[in-house]
């Protein structure tokens, strides 16, 4: 099985081979690292840019206006703050010419805890992005999502804010992405070796397009009792306690990992609620002005009635930043510990 | 405003005799009508805004001299074997000098439905021009210099004469994507063909650059670059503009690297709606040309009488135009979100 980041390493082989991309490009980006976390190892297009994150935005956006389909890195998304500006451009630039400049690019960048990143490694990023509106914003949990996403961002002629999360760039999924060799030999093939890898090259298997459509949720986990949405690097997790719960007879959960988050599957929450009555959102952002405090307020408009019990939200503690010290970073940021409790709570809180 | 030296690094000028005489009679008259049409829409566009015929002005009376033989040397066209136009909002006689029809500033003056920069959404001066290359103008200050980056790497790539050119302010340049622009387009392994302009009208809304600066020269930003010329010249000149201006595209065209050039030119009307917008005892450039051309007998006063009666008669009819044309129609925000449409579920009504 692939993990994440071979997962995004080969859809944007499949990009440059088949989607016309010709620049993939940010800070270490190109050879010999091919990326903090080897995401853009061995493709050919990918190339180290100064270390400007504004520059990296700004030769994004012009790219795009020249007809380019530009992927664009910024090496973690806690240092997208100084670039914030650039990326309301990329966003609104078509509303803004008034439907004359497209801007098909691609920002991928790795987004919130869980390996230890201390207070500038370990941001998300969610509210904001969400705010940026003419952006598209996408998150993945799985291996073959973040393939067939990277491959729908790349087609996109909207802006696209990739979020990878970086906890589980090294996780593998349960679900082989078409083409994918056996995990010995796909190592082999396009992992770069350690020491010397100036003659290096990497070979690509045979991939095919998958494309997961941008704006479409997927439940990872059906169920009657309760509805959790979540994304990211929280959306294994919530698989796995809902799992758990119905092994152990505690509930049926319903698991919708939204894996876009602007446009939303509003559809595929809306008919889950009504149906459980019952709805945690899960995510890592900070609980002031969180993404799913929106969700929450369209569904008490939509679905006040349908709802059994008062909707809830798990997310970060509103801390100035993640703390290093694991008891601290744990207590701050959702755990499965935290998904429990909080399931637990929403199952037995009588109607 | 401190003299205006050559940088070190620049290409010698021109060789010597009449600048004027040598561009002739026939193209100063046709930089002098663009020179004027482009003041005529400025002073329309701030008598409409201080009247209520729209909202907020901002533009660049006084800029002519340097932006119309800007834009007439531009290789005009769409798509990466033509020049692309980074611009700000004080660049109207470069448009116009590529052809842009004043009557479409005055529809987005007026923010109607005609608008065809912005449909009714942007200030006045905010350019989108796709059919021309010149890229959505953003009222932010300074970002153009980091776009230009793009075009310019998407240009260095391609087998063209193509280039990248970027035009902004004085002031702006202390923002770091001026100093972006400068480092991306000097990689050794991929220089930029951009073209990156300064006009330096001395002022930053309402502080003095003097106060702010300590750099003698915009253009000595290029002096650590050893492939990058920098240049300062006057503005208010319409030959020494031209001039400096074939000199910086061939460079750029030919070499395939950067070239810094400063013009400095007045600022006539002061910063924008925010400064009242009134006219300001600055040396003008209109009045400069059409002195050196009667000077030199190329033309005489009653010709450029002439020019200024046509273009205001122009305006006039443009401008009653306008006047009857419809506002947008307030569904028309949800057009362009998305270039691929509004998804049916998406949030439309503000709130609850």
């Amino acid at each position: 099985m692939a993990n994440m980041a071979q997962a995004i390493r080969m859809a944007l082989h499949y990009g440059e081979k088949n989607l016309g991309v010709t620049e993939i490009f940010g800070e270490d980006v190109g050879a010999p690292l091919g990326g903090v976390f080897t995401a853009t190892q061995g493709l050919d297009n990918a190339w180290n840019s100064p270390l400007d994150e504004r520059g990296i935005i700004g030769a994004a956006l012009g790219l795009a206006w020249a007809g380019g389909r530009p992927v664009a890195e910024i090496q973690f998304v806690d240092y997208i703050f100084n670039v914030v500006d650039m990326l309301k451009l990329c966003a609104n630039g078509h509303w803004g010419s008034g439907g004359r400049y497209k801007t098909p690019m691609v920002v991928m960048t790795p987004t919130g805890s869980g390996i230890h990143g201390s207070m500038y490694h370990s941001h998300s990023f969610d509210s904001i992005a969400t705010k940026l509106h003419g952006m598209k914003v996408v998150c993945p949990s799985t291996p073959l999502d973040a393939y067939g996403l990277m491959i729908a961002a790349i087609k996109s002629d909207d802006p696209v804010l990739y979020l990878k999360p970086k906890a589980l760039l090294r996780s593998k999924g349960e679900e082989l992405i078409p083409g994918e060799p056996d995990e010995k030999t796909l190592h082999d093939m396009i992992d770069a070796p350690l020491g010397d890898r100036t003659k290096w090259k990497a070979k690509w298997p045979k991939l095919q397009e998958y494309v997961v459509e941008i704006g479409k949720a997927k439940i990872s986990h059906p169920g009657s009792d309760a509805t959790v949405v979540t994304h990211g690097r929280m959306a294994p997790i919530c698989l796995d306690v809902a799992r758990r719960f119905a092994k152990e007879g505690k509930g049926a959960v319903e698991v919708i990992d939204l894996r876009s988050l602007v446009p939303y599957d509003w559809d595929a929450i809306k008919a889950s609620v009504k149906k459980t009555g019952r709805v945690l959102f899960v995510n890592e952002e900070t609980e002031i002005t969180n993404f799913a405090e929106h969700l929450i307020r369209r569904l008490v408009d939509e679905c006040f009635y349908e709802l059994r019990v008062r909707p809830r939200l798990l997310a970060g503690k509103a801390t100035p930043g993640i703390a290093l010290s694991p008891n601290l970073e744990y207590f701050i940021q959702p755990q499965t510990k935290d998904v429990e409790r909080a399931l637990g709570e929403l199952l037995s809180d009588p109607a | 405003m401190a003299p205006m030296p050559t940088a070190k690094s620049a290409p010698k000028p021109a060789a010597s005799g009449d600048a004027y005489k040598k561009l002739g009679a026939a193209k100063l008259l046709k930089i002098h009508e663009l020179m004027v049409r482009a003041r005529l829409l400025e002073e329309r566009l701030i008598k409409m805004s201080k009247g209520g015929d729209g909202f907020f002005w901002i533009g660049g009376p006084g800029e002519e001299a340097f932006n119309v033989p800007l834009g007439l040397q531009v290789k005009k066209g769409h798509g990466v074997n033509f020049d692309f136009l980074h611009l700000h909002y004080r660049s109207a006689a470069i448009v116009l000098s590529m052809g842009a029809k004043p009557i479409d500033s005055l529809r987005q003056m007026r923010s109607v439905a005609t608008d065809v920069y912005s449909k009714g959404r942007n200030f006045v001066n905010h350019y989108a021009i796709p059919e021309h290359n010149v890229v959505p103008v953003s009222p932010t200050i300074e970002t153009q210099y980091a776009t230009a980056i793009g075009t310019g790497i998407a240009q260095a790539r391609a087998k063209t004469d193509a280039i990248t050119i970027v035009n902004g302010g004085d002031a702006g340049t202390a923002e770091g994507d001026f100093h972006s622009c400068l480092v991306w387009s000097n990689r050794p392994v991929r220089p930029l063909p951009v073209l990156m302009i300064v006009v330096n009208n001395g002022w930053g809304i309402s502080t003095k650059g003097e106060t702010q600066h300590g750099e003698k020269n915009i253009s000595d930003w290029a002096k650590p670059f050893p492939d990058m010329p920098g240049r300062t010249i006057d503005g208010n000149d319409v030959a020494e503009s031209w001039a400096a201006l074939e000199e910086a595209f061939a460079y750029v065209r030919k070499n395939r690297k950067p070239y810094l050039l400063e013009a400095r030119c007045s600022r006539l009307y002061g910063h924008s709606s925010s400064s009242g917008a009134n006219r300001l005892a600055e040396p003008d450039c209109i009045e400069i040309l059409e002195k050196k051309m009667i000077e030199r007998g190329l033309a005489k006063a009653p010709d450029f009488k002439k020019v200024w009666e046509r273009e205001a008669a122009e305006l006039d009819a443009a401008h009653k135009q306008v006047k009857a044309e419809p506002f947008p129609e307030t569904k028309t925000v949800w057009e362009d979100v998305f270039a691929d449409g509004l998804p049916p579920s998406y949030p439309t009504k503000g709130g609850s």
